[in-house]
């Protein structure tokens, strides 16, 4: 049996199993979503009023508890009045995949419900600069001082107990006084995502980068690399690759502080957005939204990935990239 | 059969060992010591390579091989001694003498002629001078065709023709070589030692050569250096009676069987090492069809 293969522990799936699996990974939660939403019988805990008949607090489209729904209307048959009518439904927040999949696209075609409100996607736009900014930071800092953490022990011993000590420090944590020195718009926000990614980012690249194969330093030596060269031609190159997965999980990592960044001060972003959707009890654009963070993190991470296969052609698993073949043209023997 | 004593050596091997002898030293090793605490890895090492030499250092496993050669390519700094090459001391790591190592240690984002032209880079040739040069180099341990690839898309045998050509590229005094072919298989082995001899006939280069491998070291080597453990120091240095070429018949050559007879006995001397029988007793029922 092809199945029983699947269990083997660390037995590769074949790569067609791969993708047919991968694909289920999302199909199965939004099937399971799909039955809840759709199916009457599975949860469906509430009523959704459709005739009031003579309950006096009902009304047209309200939601009722199930029991208080047949109470009511067992009043009502002693009263000999009108019986209400409903169907079953699901609470208010879990809209039916349709309705969010309705929303997604509205979302960026319906003018927001309160003059001067952001539209879904600036909302988006001014989180993806948030996050871009405090990247940014965070990087020109603490690439280089990480690979040189990584390089020289000195600087290792210098930094690296201090940035253990402080990554322990929840960022939110520094929200109160990132507001009270860069005061509420969008400078303490970015500072926050620095905090948050940046102490995580030395530690991560000093450690790759002392993960080199030290026998490629010496190799370089006994070939007449002197130090400058050693950094610049052997230490830069040969950590590019972990270096730079290491940012794509970075990346993921500076997008679990956007909400708690964008708490902090004046409410803004996406963050603003399904706060004030949330009010309005609009749950199809929480989701929508939601799920919109979760596209965008998920894009940038595979178009990263792609892309790192064209800078990288010397990586066993990639094959010589779109991008190496245009900038490098490599004569095939 | 009787064996001839490892010492005689045929009038065109003996007149061959006199030409050696009048070269000048490239290499001279004197009274090397390494220790790390109370262990001496090295104790009082010297030997000599005189220009164009082919000398094997061979020991047990743990005799200090690894450590004499990364002290001679400034990898590591001795406890005491020195390291003269052409008579002038040298300490640290520089493109004089070139090393290839036991490990692939091709840089792997760089394809086979950038590996090749790292080392005409750094001494400072400039972009067009190193590439011919580095093309030479390749074509001559036959990988022209692969120029552009990247190491992983090579074979180990490869690789190491590569690290070869990128070591011998930068003109080294001498050429240190770290149990190179210890990962290859032994079809691969014994052909990248076929081809190290051709290279070596044919690139005016010294070769200090570290194994564990009694035939490689007889087959290649004009002195042997066998280092003896507990203490370590060298046991002999053996003038190869084994005439050059060298082919593989002469694997079961009196001159060669001769020779590693000595060598087998350096490092493992009889007396003591008792050949200690595992207690092996009859666990499962054996039948009669195995001998």
């Amino acid at each position: 049996m092809k199945s029983s293969r699947w269990l083997v522990p660390f037995a590769k799936v074949s790569s067609r199993s791969g993708a047919i699996f991968g694909i289920a990974s999302f199909v199965i939660p939004v099937l399971v979503w799909c039955i809840v939403s759709y199916v009457p019988f599975v949860w469906h805990p509430l009523m959704l009023v459709e005739e009031p008949g003579g309950v006096p607090y009902f009304k047209t489209g309200a939601l009722v508890e199930k029991t208080v729904f047949a109470a009511e209307n067992q009043k009502m048959q002693a009263a000999g009045q009108s019986l209400a009518t409903g169907t079953p439904a699901n609470p208010v927040f879990l809209p039916a995949p349709h309705e969010v999949a309705l929303s997604l696209y509205k979302g960026f075609t319906t003018p927001p419900r309160r003059k001067g409100d952001p539209w879904l996607h600036e909302s988006l736009w001014h989180s993806i600069q948030i996050i871009f900014w405090g990247f940014l930071w965070s990087s020109l800092i603490g690439v280089p001082l990480g690979i040189l953490c990584g390089v020289f022990d000195v600087f290792s011993k210098l930094t690296e107990p201090v940035v253990d000590f402080t990554r322990y420090m929840p960022a939110p944590a520094f929200g109160a006084l990132a507001v009270a020195i860069l005061g509420i718009y969008d400078a303490p926000k970015i500072a926050i995502i620095f905090i948050g990614t940046f102490f995580q980012q030395v530690l991560v690249i000093a450690n790759t980068t002392r993960k080199l194969d030290t026998s490629l330093i010496e190799a370089a030596q006994t070939l007449g690399a002197r130090r400058p060269q050693l950094l610049f031609r052997v230490v830069l190159p040969g950590v590019s690759v972990d270096l730079f997965n290491d940012m794509r999980i970075l990346l993921g990592w500076a997008w679990t502080y956007l909400i708690v960044a964008e708490y902090i001060g004046a409410s803004s972003g996406i963050t603003y957005f399904i706060n004030q959707q949330a009010k309005y009890r609009i749950y199809d654009n929480v989701f929508a939204a939601i799920i919109l963070i979760g596209i965008i993190g998920f894009t940038t991470d595979r178009i990263l990935a792609w892309l790192g296969g064209q800078f990288f052609p010397w990586q066993k698993t990639s094959k010589p990239g779109l991008l190496s073949r245009l900038f490098k043209p490599r004569q095939l023997a | 059969m009787t064996l001839p004593d490892y010492r005689t050596q045929s009038p065109e091997v003996a007149a061959r060992f006199a030409r050696i002898r009048e070269r000048p030293v490239i290499m001279e090793v004197r009274e090397l010591t390494k220790c790390f605490g109370s262990n001496t890895p090295l104790n009082r090492i010297s030997l000599d390579v005189r220009r164009r030499e082919f000398l094997c250092v061979l020991g047990a496993s743990g005799c200090g091989k690894s450590t004499l050669i990364r002290i001679l390519a400034g990898l590591e700094t001795p406890t005491s001694g020195e390291i003269l090459l052409d008579g002038v001391p040298v300490s640290g790591p520089g493109p004089d003498r070139g090393m290839v190592f036991q490990g692939y240690t091709l840089f792997p984002w760089l394809t086979v002629k950038k590996n090749v032209m790292f080392g005409l880079r750094m001494s400072g040739k400039t972009q067009f001078d190193s590439e011919s040069e580095a093309r030479e180099w390749i074509s001559m341990v036959g990988l022209s065709k692969f120029e552009n690839s990247y190491p992983h898309e090579l074979s180990g045998g490869m690789k190491q023709r590569v690290a070869i050509a990128r070591a011998l590229a930068n003109r080294p005094r001498i050429l240190l070589m770290d149990e190179p072919f210890g990962a290859l298989d032994a079809q691969t082995r014994a052909q990248m030692q076929a081809y190290l001899l051709d290279i070596w006939k044919n690139v005016d280069v010294t070769i200090l050569f570290i194994t564990h491998d009694l035939d490689e070291a007889v087959y290649l080597s004009d002195k042997i250096l066998v280092l003896g453990t507990n203490p370590s120091r060298v046991a002999e240095i053996i003038e190869n009676p084994v005439p050059r070429p060298r082919t593989r018949e002469q694997f079961v050559s009196p001159e060669f069987l001769a020779t590693y007879n000595r060598i087998s006995e350096l490092i493992h001397p009889r007396s003591s090492t008792p050949v200690e029988r595992l207690p092996i007793s009859r666990l499962t029922m054996v039948g009669d069809d195995v001998e």
